[in-house]
This record gives C-alpha cells, sequence and structure tokens, in this order.
C-alpha cells in the first residue's frame, strides 16, 4: 500500500502530458455539467437567466406526471435489461453451437443494431396499427383480435419495451458470444466426462465464466433504457395522453414548450436517478466478482 | 509544367476579376426562414418571385424549418444566439410574446402598408404599442369541417346547438359511417373541441381571458369552460369515432371528411389549403361550421390569426428587408398570396379581396365575419397563457382515459407552470 506513492513520483510522463486530456474533458464534460447545474437553478430563456433557487426542481416533482413518467422510466429500464440480459444469453449459447448457418443467422440477430432507431419506430408504430397494421391483420386472419398497440395506454410501454427488445438484443448476444468463446473448453471436457447434463453444463458453467460479460450487458442495456428516448419517441410521444412517458419525454416537452432552465433541471434529476441505480449495482457487481 | 501553373495564374486572375466586380453590383443577399409546408413554400416563393421582379438588385434566399415544437426551438434558439435570417415566419399571438419582440424584433409599426392591415391583426403582433409583424396569409377559423353529401344523404341541417350536432351524430352512425373523426396519432387534432369552443365561452363569460391571465379565473372552476372537455367526452363516450381514433393521423381525417367516410372532423380552416392539395376532387363536398353551443341565437367563429413576418434586430441588411416586408404587408403582396394558395379565410389587408371561387368550406365561414359581434379571436391570442401539455390532456378525455373534471384541473396545473416560467405577475 505504500509503494503505490513512491511509484506515483517515479512516473516518467511529465505533468503536462495530462493537458490535452484535461482540457477535451474540461471543456466537453466538467463545463456543460457545471453550468446545466447553474441553469437548473434559474428561469432561463436562453438569452437572459434570473435564478430562482430550487423552484425548478419544486416544480418538476410538482409535475403530476413526473411520478409516472419516473416509474415508467423504472419499468422500461427494467424489462428491457432483463429482457435483453435473457434473451441475449440464450440466444449467445443457440449461436456459438454448431447450429446450421450459423454465421447467417448471426447476421439476422445483429441487423436491427444497425438500424436507425427512428426508421424502426416508424416502421414498427406502421406495423402495430390497430386495424391497418399487418401485426393485427395476420392476428384477424387467425381469428384473435388484436390489441390497440400503441392506443392501448395498459400496453404502449410494453409495445416499445419489444421494440427496443427485438433492436437491442443483437449487441448483448455479441456481447455474450465474446463472452462465451472466452470460456476454455477444457472445463465442459471436464464436466462430460463426469457425465454432467447440458442444463447442468449450462447453470454450472456457462453462467459463472459468463459473469463479466453479464454485468456489461446489465449495465449497459440499464444506462440505455433508463436514458431512453428516441424510441418512445417516435413510437408513442408519450402518449396516449401521458401513458408511455419517461423522464426523458417529459424533459423534452419542457424544452419544446421554452422551459429551459425547467427542462435542465429534468436532466440533472435524470443524471441524478441513473448516478443513484448504476453506481451502488456496478460496485455490488465488483465486490461480488472480488470475493468470488 | 507549366500548364498548372497557367492554369492557377488564370484561376487567380478570374477570383481577382470576380472580388473586385462584386462590390460595384451593389447586390444583397437576404435570408427568409419559413416553415416547411408546403402551402406555406408555395407562398413565400411566389412572393420572392414577385418582389425580385421589382428589386432586381435584391436576391431572397428560403430557407426551411420544420414545424411545430421543434420548429419553435429553432426560432427561439437562433434569436438567442443572433443567428436568425434577415426575416422569418413565425406565429402571432401569444407564442410571440414567449419571443420578447420588444428586445429581438425591429418596430414595423412605421412601414407604409401597415395603413391598410386589420387592426384585430395588429393587435396580435403588438408589444408595448409598437407592432412588429405583417400578415402573411388570410385569418383562419376553428369549427367543424363536415360532409356536404352525407348531409345531403340523410337529410340534415347544419346545427346552431351541441344537441342538435349529437343528434346528427347519432343518424350518421346510424347510417353505418363515422360521425366524427378523431386523429389521435397528431395529437395538436385532439384540442380543437376544447379551442374552438372559446367562443361560447367568451359568450357565456366576457372577462375569461382576463381573469384567466391574472389568475383569477381557473378552467376548473368555471362551467363554461368545462364544456370544451365535456362535448370530448360526449363524442367519445356515444361511440361516434372512428376505430382506429388512437392511430389516425391528421391527413385520415381529412380524407376521412372529404371522401363522405366520417360526416364530422373538427379542425382549423387552414385545412382546406391540404385538401386543396391532397383530395382536390372531394373539395367541393366538404363545408364548415362553428362549434354550436347551447344555446341557437348564440352561434358564433373562434377566429385563428396567420402567421406574420418579423426581422430580428440581428438583420445586418434591415433597410433592405423593411422593403420586402412592407411588399409583403401591401394589397400586392396579400394578392400574390391569395393567388398562390387555397384561401383560409378572410383577408386581413383591406383592399385584397378573396377570388370568388373559393372552396364552399371558406364560403361557409364568410356570413360568420360579415355579421356583427358572431367571431371572437381564439384564447391564445387574448391572452399569453396557454399550457403546452393541452394536447395530450384532450387525447386522454377524448380516449376516455381521464374524466373531464380532472381533465381541467390537470390543464390548470399546467397553465400555472406556463405562467410561472413567463414570469406573470400574481401567479
Amino acid at each position: 500500500m505504500t509503494e503505490t506513492r513512491p511509484r506515483l513520483r517515479k512516473s516518467p510522463y511529465p505533468l503536462w502530458f495530462f493537458i490535452p486530456a484535461a482540457i477535451v474533458y474540461g471543456v466537453l464534460f466538467l463545463v456543460p455539467t457545471v453550468s446545466s447545474l447553474w441553469f437548473s437553478l434559474t428561469r432561463w430563456d436562453l438569452s437572459t437567466a434570473e435564478f430562482i433557487g430550487l423552484e425548478n426542481f419544486q416544480q418538476f416533482f410538482s409535475e403530476p406526471f413526473l411520478v409516472k413518467g419516473l416509474v415508467n422510466t423504472l419499468i422500461y429500464a427494467v424489462t428491457t435489461s432483463g429482457l435483453k440480459t435473457v434473451c441475449g444469453l440464450l440466444l449467445a449459447v443457440l449461436l456459438t453451437s454448431n447450429i446450421f448457418a450459423r454465421g447467417f443467422l448471426r447476421t439476422l440477430v445483429f441487423f436491427p443494431v444497425l438500424v436507425s432507431t427512428i426508421g424502426i419506430g416508424i416502421t414498427f408504430t406502421v406495423m402495430m396499427h390497430p386495424t391497418k397494421g399487418i401485426i393485427n391483420v395476420t392476428l384477424e386472419t387467425l381469428g384473435i383480435p388484436g390489441p390497440g398497440w400503441l392506443t392501448d395506454p395498459g400496453l404502449a410501454l410494453f409495445s416499445v419495451a419489444l421494440v427496443d427488445l427485438w433492436k437491442g438484443v443483437g449487441l448483448a448476444t455479441l456481447i455474450f458470444i465474446a463472452g462465451l468463446a472466452a470460456i476454455s473448453p477444457d472445463y465442459y471436457e471436464a464436466a462430460r466426462i463426469d457425465g454432467a447434463t447440458r442444463l447442468q453444463q449450462f447453470f454450472r458453467i456457462t453462467l459463472p465464466l459468463v459473469r463479466p460479460a453479464t454485468i456489461t450487458v446489465v449495465t449497459l442495456s440499464l444506462i440505455g433504457g433508463l436514458r431512453s428516448f428516441d424510441l418512445i419517441w417516435a413510437m408513442t410521444r408519450g402518449g396516449p395522453g401521458f401513458s408511455s412517458d419517461v423522464i426523458a419525454s417529459v424533459i423534452y416537452k419542457q424544452y419544446q414548450a421554452g422551459f429551459y432552465g425547467l427542462s435542465t433541471a429534468g436532466n440533472v434529476i435524470l443524471f441524478a436517478l441513473i448516478a443513484a441505480i448504476i453506481l451502488p449495482l456496478t460496485l455490488w457487481f465488483n465486490r461480488r466478482g472480488v470475493e468470488e | 509544367m507549366t500548364h498548372p501553373i497557367k492554369c492557377i495564374l488564370a484561376g487567380a486572375s478570374a477570383f481577382l476579376a470576380l472580388v473586385a466586380a462584386s462590390p460595384s453590383q451593389a447586390e444583397t443577399t437576404l435570408s427568409f426562414l419559413i416553415d416547411n409546408n408546403p402551402d406555406t413554400v408555395a407562398a413565400a416563393e411566389a412572393l420572392v418571385a414577385a418582389y425580385q421582379a421589382k428589386a432586381p438588385d435584391v436576391t431572397i434566399e428560403i430557407e426551411q424549418r420544420p414545424g411545430g415544437g421543434e420548429g419553435d426551438n429553432i426560432i427561439k434558439t437562433r434569436l438567442a444566439t443572433g443567428e436568425m435570417s434577415d426575416v422569418f415566419l413565425y406565429n402571432s399571438g401569444s407564442l410571440l410574446q414567449a419571443l420578447k419582440p420588444t428586445q429581438t424584433l425591429v418596430d414595423l409599426s412605421g412601414l407604409s402598408s401597415q395603413a391598410k392591415v386589420d387592426e384585430g391583426f395588429k393587435a396580435v403582433v403588438r408589444a408595448d404599442g409598437k407592432v412588429y409583424g405583417v400578415p402573411f396569409g388570410t385569418a383562419m377559423a376553428g369549427g367543424i369541417l363536415y360532409n356536404r353529401k352525407i348531409y345531403q344523404d340523410l337529410g340534415l341541417s347544419v346545427p346552431k346547438t351541441w344537441a342538435d350536432f349529437m343528434a346528427n351524430n347519432a343518424k350518421v352512425k346510424a347510417s353505418g359511417k363515422v360521425a366524427v373523426a378523431q386523429t389521435y396519432r397528431d395529437t395538436w387534432t385532439s384540442q380543437l373541441f376544447v379551442l374552438a369552443d372559446y367562443y361560447n365561452l367568451h359568450a357565456a363569460v366576457p372577462n375569461f381571458a382576463a381573469d384567466y391571465t391574472a389568475n383569477k379565473a381557473k378552467y376548473a372552476e368555471t362551467p363554461a369552460a368545462m364544456k370544451g372537455f365535456e362535448r370530448l367526452k360526449d363524442v367519445h363516450d356515444a361511440g361516434l369515432m372512428n376505430e382506429d381514433f388512437g392511430a389516425a393521423s391528421y391527413d385520415d381525417g381529412l380524407r376521412m371528411v372529404s371522401t363522405g367516410e366520417a360526416a364530422h372532423y373538427p379542425m382549423l380552416s387552414f385545412a382546406v389549403s391540404a385538401l386543396k392539395q391532397n383530395y382536390p376532387e372531394n373539395l367541393a363536398d366538404v363545408g364548415f361550421f362553428a362549434q354550436p353551443g347551447d344555446d341557437a341565437a348564440i352561434n358564433g367563429l373562434t377566429v385563428w390569426m396567420p402567421p406574420a413576418l418579423y426581422i430580428p434586430t440581428s438583420s445586418q441588411h434591415a433597410e433592405e428587408t423593411r422593403k420586402f416586408v412592407d411588399f409583403a404587408g401591401s394589397v400586392e403582396g396579400c394578392k400574390v398570396m391569395v393567388e398562390t394558395n387555397a384561401v383560409q379565410g378572410p383577408s386581413l389587408v383591406d383592399g385584397c379581396d378573396l377570388p370568388a371561387d373559393v372552396p364552399p368550406a371558406i364560403k361557409d365561414m364568410l356570413p360568420y365575419f360579415e355579421a356583427k359581434d358572431k367571431t371572437t379571436p381564439a384564447l391564445e391570442f387574448v391572452s399569453p397563457v396557454k399550457g403546452p401539455a393541452l394536447e395530450q390532456i384532450t387525447v386522454e378525455v377524448g380516449s376516455g382515459i381521464r374524466q373531464p373534471a380532472e381533465a381541467a384541473k390537470l390543464y390548470d396545473d399546467d397553465v400555472r407552470k406556463q405562467a410561472k416560467q413567463l414570469g406573470l405577475p400574481n401567479w
């Protein structure tokens, strides 16, 4: 422990080597962060900013739909993150096994990641149209009355989450494939010799050893889910009414209305929320990693 | 080896010649920012072409921006950063006030064209006694577009009261057609039953706008103001709407009412331009009436003022720009615009008469304007207060998600937020 300090002093790089990085970090991260903290305390119309203390935060929390937006954000993040992790892992296991047309299937699963989110949103909006969309038309021919995927207030958020899963599962699969490839085949060989079943191999070898990949997928998809905006905006604009509003869309609406200080306050809240969820989670993951 | 050098020399001398020649031509290039609605683009292009024929030394370049909230952001950001074009098109009324015209815009009170501009219009582009804009296009109204063929076939007459309207709707529904088209994919279209009811509200509570601005009157506490929300619910509860109302778009609504799929579509009369473009063969089948209220004797139109042209103080060519704007506001400029697009209502420039062949929906509007006290400007033109969430709230009421009383309360909260952000007194 005492070794670290002398080692720092002996660093072969002079201090000014850090200046370029510090400037980039300062200009692109520190200045906007600090100034948004300041602007969140003002009534701001882009030209003049009047200091009003915590009024924006008070307003934001009394916003009738903030609470709903908050709950929706959590539901959306947990749903998409959970589904992406489970489906991604299963697909990765499938796509690393010896199946027919493996390369093609991998491409197929990854393809939606490459398509523009707005494009996907618009396409699915058309497909999920309650009377003319291909999904409900197909269901109808099978004799099943299709729901209003995006127009039923109880369903809209989950419909968007499903599309998000379809779009994002390719990336999760890719990370899991990389994680699976890193597991030495020796383990499986040993397990097979000991007579372990496929299921046992999965739970006793694959799942524990693919842990770093799981952590990456969960963290990334959770952050993505918490700040997701583009897909929701393209598909429902937070509607019908406010039923699929998330924090990011509430913030955007304040910005649209010209309430710049208020929407900045919303961004600070979103920042705090993500930090409050992801930071303990990462610490917990890392600690468990060390313990093992 | 000599070839490239020759080329460079030739190029350089050509460049020098250009640089030397340009000041003597004294040509001014003005930038003109408009929204990307096809009608606006057509009118702006016609206006620019007409002006350039008169002033050949001026070149006007049209820039387009998206409409709606996104467009508002562009306008506000560019004004705040001093990057605004020499002249721009933007809403009049409460949205203009949010731009702080006294600080950001050039006073246009002195333009010679202002002498013929309607006083009612000047009121909605005025701040601190100065006029900041000239009208772009004609006035329009909020009300109900109806299919005249369905009315003929079913023997219906234009309703004067809400009860008559609902009776008509019941007959239309019985005939197997959609009675009221609603298009909540484009959420702004859901507000019409509330906004176009303002004439009726104003007739019942004449000081509502002033009290509302001063934080003395509330939607939730004014029965006449609640009516708009209640009417939305009436229509939903009676099952009069198209099955896909939650996913249908503005254009679906226009198609339904013009082709006879639906009998009614609550809308602003500016839709007539879009009808003319998209469904020209059905244009004659569409009529228009004011939103009916409780009393047949009180039946009038809620009127929307057109957007206006403004000059930002940041313009480097204020003098040339003033001349162009003056032309746009003149009788001649008004005629250019009126001849380019479908007329949406009466002209706001004295002497700029409407063409004889206006579509029937517009003809239906004109008697209201000719009679006394049959029109009133929409609330957003007489009060700076308009909550941004109204369209989501009206979607909820119209879809049966929320009850009118609760919706009105919610809207009052939304309005309070906006008033506070504007820094209005008494809030």
